[in-house]
Parts: C-alpha cells; structure tokens; sequence
C-alpha cells in the first residue's frame, strides 16, 4: 500500500496576508449555514405551526372571517369538558396496559431471535413484517377481520369449537379496549423488538463467556448482565411507547370509533372533534397546547428517572 | 472544484428544488377546462355519490364549461369541509348533508345566491324542506341538490316463505314490529335470515329512521329553534321501546347494537332481512330480481312521515369561478336535470311541480316516495352534527340507553342533548 502525503506549497515569506474574510464567511458563521436548512424546515414546519397554534387558542376562530381574542376562555373551558376529561383517565390507562405488555412482549420476541442460528432471519422478518403496514390500514384490517357480520375470526372460532356464538370484539368497553391493544400489539411488537435486537446485540458476547464461566445461570444472566446493559435501549422505547401512546388516534379512530358509548375516546380524538365536528378551532388548539405541555414534561420526568438510573 | 463551492451549489440545488416543486402544486390547480371553457371543482358525500356522479356526466357531456367531482367518504365529509374551509381551500362548488346547512352558513361558507335563485321561473317549485334550511336570514345560500327520504323496505319473498301477506307492508309502528317478529320465527333459526335491523351504534341512522315514527305520531323532536330536544317524552320514549323489544327478543341482526353507520343498509339487499328502514336512494341500487315493498314510516298506531335528507348544494364563499359554478347548480335543478338524470334513475326529484313525470308514472313505489316529500320533515337545528351525528355527541348515549341500557338515564342525558343544541 503506498501513501501519498501533500506538500505545503512554498511562498515569498514576506507576502502580505490575506484580508480578513467578513464575518459571514468566517470559521464560526460556516457553523450556522451547515445548520441552516435543518433550521429553516424545523421553522416551517415545526416552531411555525406551534406558534399558530398558540394563537389560536388565545382567540375564538371561525372557520372563515376575522379570529377575536378571547383568552383565557379557551383554557377555562377545558375544565368544564366532561369528555375530555374522561378522555384523560382512559388514556393514561390504554397506555400504562400497551406500554407493559408491548415492552414484555417486543423483549421476549428479541430474546427469541437474538442468537444467530439457521432460520433465525425468517422469524426476524416475520415479526417485523407487520410494522411495514400503515397504521391506518393495519386498523382497518382488524375492523375486517374482527367484524362480526364478514369477519372471517369469528366462524373461524366457531369452527375450531372454541366459541359457540361472535365474539363482540368492539362490543363491550373492555373488550373494544383489549381489541384495540391487540392491534398495537400486532403492529408494533417487532419494531420494538429490532430496537431491543440492536441494544441486545451491542452487549459484548465476552460478557456473557465470562458470566458462565463463573457459573451464573440463565436466569441470573437476564438480570444482571442483560437487562441492565439493555437499560438505555429500554428507555427509548419507553419514551417511544409512551408518547405514541399518549398521542393514540389512528386506532381508535378507525377500529372503534370512539365507542362503544364514548368509552375508547383518546385525548387526540376529542381535539380532533372539538376542531372538525364543532368546529371550534380555538378551544381545539387549546387543548393541544396543553397536551404538548403535558408530554413535554413527561418526557423530561421520564429522561431524568431513566437517565439517573442508568448512571 | 473547491469544497466550499461544492457546498454551495449543493445549497442552491435543494432550493431550486424545492421552489420548483412548490410552484408546481400551484400550476396543477390553474389547469383550464378540456373544452376551453371553465372547469369547476366539485366536492359530494360518498352516501349521494351516484346521482351527484349522474348530474356531473350528464352536465359535462352537453356544456362548454367542465365539473370535477372529488367524491369524500361520508364520516370524513364534515372534518373534509372544516379544514379546507379553515385553508381557504374549499372548492367552487360543494353539497352538504341538508342538516348541516343552517352550521354552514352560519359559518358563512356559502355564497349569497338570493338573486339568482330570485330569477329561476320555478323558484317556488323547489323542495321546500331543502329550501328552508337552505335560508339564512331571509337569503338564500343553496339549492336541493339530491333527496334522500327515509322508507320501510319489506322483502316480499321472505314475507310468502313466513306466511305473511306479501303485498301488503306494514301500516302502524305496531304491525312492523308483528311482521318483523314473524319473518324472524319463521325463518330466523339458522342466524341468517332476521326480522329487522337498524344502526345502533351510528347517531345519524337513529334520527332518520325512529324520528319519522315521532312526526307520523303527531309528536316533535325539538322545537321549532332547535334548541331544545323532547326526546325523552312519548311518542320518542314508545318508539325507543319498540325497537328495545325487537333487540331484546333477537328480532333484529345481532350486530345491531354494534352498527356504526358504513354497512348498515348492506343486509337489506342479501336478502337476510324481512322489514326495516331504509332511504330511499337505495332503491334503484337493489338487485332486478329482489321484489321489495315500499312503504311510508309510521308512528306506532298510524300516521306517515319520512325524514327529507338528502344534499343541498352550494357556491363557495371563496369560489373564483361564481357565474360558471352557479350555471351548472341552475342546470342541476332543471327540468332535464330533474327528470332525464333523477327520475330516470328512480331517484326523487328536487322540484315537487316534477314529481309527476313520465318515469316516476313506471313505478308506484317511487310515486310513493315522491308523495312523502311534503308528509315528510327535515329537522333543523344550528348545532345538529356536533350533537346528533358526532359518535361522541349526547344524542347517540341517549338513543343507545333507551334502546339498550337503562331508559331511566334518559332525561337527565335529555339535557345534555339540550345543552349541545344551545351551544
């Protein structure tokens, strides 16, 4: 292999200097080009947005014609919205549920395929194939599917013997929840286990040699050298899981609908109906802002607890 | 070439890029119209999709000027209309449910056409229900633009296999609920074939199909403002336990309670239902060899009405093409609009001085349904969708307790209904 190496071209030695270069081709302003188109779309499309929406929540905004301030008004009345309220209570609950049992379910489908043996990709892609369907669409399917008039599940149940009638799978309040979690389940198990695949695979397999050398046991392998070296792997998809989570529309909107009797309505549906149905933009931006500050500050709890433990 | 200039001709490529880009999303909007004239856009409900897709060929096929139609699933219509009204993206010409209407120009989403509605010879000819929501203040913003009324289907060989008259539908409220029960015991024992059926889950099928039995009965839903509900006295509360009974015996499909509105008239046309509401659209949309009844909703002991839905059109506020847009909206109310497009098609006409014409005189069922216009009525209230079409609005819980759960939870969710409505 040959290097080459360039030489330092040779000058007079006393050859006047360079004029200094104005300032917005200096060493620190190239800083702030290189940043600013990322600046530029975040502006556009991110603080623009958020300060709009900040407007309108201090005015009553019609849908056509001049806005009129009217703060705080907007703000007060959230607390006489029974349904958002509500909406509050059944969100954090759908979300303590899916978070746990999306966690648990994406590290022991990860465990599965961790170490490479023969078949292993297949399984890999198998379960993260359904991560490749648009949530949307993966929420209609199960509408489809689960229907109780052309659903194939049901007399597919009835088949096998293992129901005698359709189940009601959005029927009851429980049920049409559990259903829903299904769903999130089906979609999003294998993208959380990829996460975890990466976190798993970036622990030193000299780790684990030494662990059984001196003789622990699988069990004590978990728990002291897996899960504490996955930790940082493990709070990002918290964060990942519990935002998406609390930001749930795509499924309730499509599978359920809201219903039954009101009873799978998320904080994002009720700020959608507030601004399509009733078309009150104003009250609909406003809770908005306070969702955002809302998981601002969870996300900020939520860094420093998995942060300070992982230290 | 240097790095720095590579950077910069990097810089300069993206922007490029993106102006370009932007500026063509703006040269697709400008296209003019294939024949030279001026194209329209045009939005519709997918519930009236086929007469408003009828209207748009048959408008296109013989006029210099061109309509676009952009037809958007019914549940999404309403957010549709708000976030492109919101843009200030609304096309020139849009129909809404005829109930939404009065939310509409309120809103001020319409274009004033008091004049030129003024000057058209038949302007008292127009369907009046349509017409009066269509009015704002002593001006007018909209015309009929389709009529969907609210009917009983009966299938008449379900009705000879059960023993019942085939020819002769139910007249009362009572006798629906008889017939209903008799198709059901007769041939219900496999699970496929049932009584009845109704959307129990979907707050704007409740108020198209109960309600009339409420006017045929001589009651109200709500008074003449709209702003306060009598939806938990009789004949409301008798009709509500009419339906309850049929529920609670398994007269009805057992997805009823369930039913959200996009599949509920889908049972009638396989042949699994004996007697149920149904609108009147759907009828020229049956199979040829299906034989079905029509007759006018009744009130528990008698009576007839009908819930005149349907769509009104209008000019956008924002429109820039007003004069093209409102020649196509005076086309569509026509006398070949109205009866070589709609009354071919079996559908209502939108002109009472039409419904007397040489298609309609084919067919009795659709002389019948013609004759329901002026029995019928089409409710009117400022704030209706948010509070009895939204899934989330008091009206569903209400009708869902009566009809399902306690009836004793009634009045008290009366008031939200109330409520809702003064908002």
């Amino acid at each position: 292999m040959s290097v080459t190496l360039a030489r330092p071209r040779s000058g007079p030695a006393h050859r006047p200097g360079p004029p200094p270069a104005p300032w917005w081709r200096g060493r620190r302003a190239q800083g702030w080009w290189y940043a600013m188109p990322t600046a530029l779309i975040v502006s556009v499309l991110f603080v623009a947005p958020l300060a709009l929406v900040v407007w309108m929540s201090l005015h009553r905004w019609p849908l056509l014609g001049p806005a009129r301030f009217n703060a705080p008004d907007n703000y007060i009345k959230i607390a006489d919205n029974p349904l958002f309220l509500d909406a509050v209570t059944f969100t954090l609950k759908y979300t303590v549920l899916t978070t746990i049992l999306l966690s648990g379910l994406a590290l022991g489908l990860a465990l599965l395929v961790q170490e490479r043996r023969p078949g292993v990709g297949f399984f890999r892609t198998a379960f993260f194939l359904p991560g490749a369907v648009g949530f949307a669409a993966a929420a209609l399917l199960f509408y489809g599917m689960l229907n109780n008039d052309f659903g194939p599940i049901d007399p597919i149940l009835q088949t096998l013997g293992i129901t005698d009638e359709p189940v009601k799978w959005i029927g009851t309040p429980d049920m049409a929840l559990f259903s829903t979690i299904g769903l999130v389940l089906w979609r999003f198990a294998g993208f959380n286990m990829l996460i975890l695949l990466t976190g798993l695979q970036a622990i030193p397999a000299e780790v684990y040699e030494a662990a059984r050398t001196d003789g622990a046991s699988r069990l004590q392998i978990f728990t002291r050298i897996t899960l504490p070296l996955l930790r940082p792997t493990i709070a990002l998809m918290l964060i990942l899981s519990v935002t998406g989570s609390l930001l749930a529309f795509d499924q309730f909107f499509v599978f359920t609908n809201g219903g039954p009797d009101n009873s799978t309505v998320s904080m994002v549906m009720v700020v959608y109906r507030d601004a399509f149905f009733r078309f009150d933009l104003g009250g609909a931006a406003a809770l908005s802002v306070v969702l955002l500050v809302a998981l601002v500050l969870l996300n900020v709890l939520q860094m420093r607890v998995l942060r300070g433990r992982g230290r | 070439m240097k790095p720095r200039w590579r950077i910069r001709l990097a810089l300069l490529a993206m922007l490029t890029l993106t102006t370009a880009s932007a500026c063509g999303g703006a040269e697709e909007q400008a296209a003019p119209g294939a024949t030279g004239g001026v194209t329209i856009t045009m939005w519709t409900r997918a519930a009236t999709q086929a007469q408003s897709e009828r209207l748009v060929a048959a408008y296109n096929k013989g006029h210099k000027n061109q309509v676009k139609l952009t037809v958007i699933p019914t549940d999404n219509y309403q957010p549709r209309i708000a976030a492109a009204a919101g843009a200030g993206q609304l096309p020139d010409v849009f129909a809404a449910d005829v109930i939404f209407v009065p939310n509409y120009t309120s809103q001020g989403l319409f274009l004033d056409i008091t004049d030129r509605v003024g000057a058209l010879p038949f302007k008292d000819e127009l369907a009046p229900s349509h017409m009066k929501l269509g009015t704002l203040d002593g001006r007018t913003y909209t015309v009929p633009h389709t009529l969907d009324l609210s009917v009983w289907f009966w299938n008449k060989d379900l009705y000879e296999k059960a023993g019942l008259d085939p020819e002769k539908g139910p007249a009362t409220l009572k006798e629906f609920a008889e017939q209903a029960r008799a198709v059901d015991r007769k041939l219900g024992k496999d699970g496929k074939v049932h009584g009845t059926f109704f959307g129990g889950n979907c707050g704007g099928c409740y108020v198209f199909t109960f309600w009339p039995s409420v006017w045929a009965a001589g009651g109200q839903v709500m008074d003449a403002e709209g702003t306060t509900s009598f939806n938990d006295r009789p004949p409301m509360t008798d009709v509500f336990e009419v339906y309850r009974d049929l529920y609670a015996d398994g007269v009805t499909g057992p997805t009823a309670k369930e039913e959200q509105g996009p599949t509920w008239t889908g049972f009638f046309p396989r042949g699994e239902i004996g007697v149920m509401p149904m609108p009147s659209t759907t009828l020229g949309t049956m199979p040829e060899d299906m034989k079905i009844g029509v007759a006018p909703i009744a009130g528990p002991d008698g009576g007839e009405s009908t819930f005149v839905g349907g769509d009104s059109v209008g000019v956008s506020a924002t429109s820039k093409n007003a004069d093209a847009a409102w020649e196509f909206l005076a086309w569509t109310v026509s006398d070949e609009a109205q009866v070589e497009v709609m009354a071919k098609n079996k559908d209502v006409v939108a002109r009472t001085d039409l419904a007397d014409n040489k298609y309609s005189a084919e067919d009795p069922r659709v002389v019948l349904i013609n004759s329901l216009v002026a029995k019928g009525q089409t409710p009117y209230a400022l704030r209706f969708g948010q509070t009895y079409n939204d899934p989330q609005g008091p009206w569903l819980r209400l009708a869902r307790e009566a009809v399902f759960g306690d009836p004793a939870k009634v009045p008290q969710l009366n008031t939200e209904v109330t409520k809702s409505l003064q908002q």
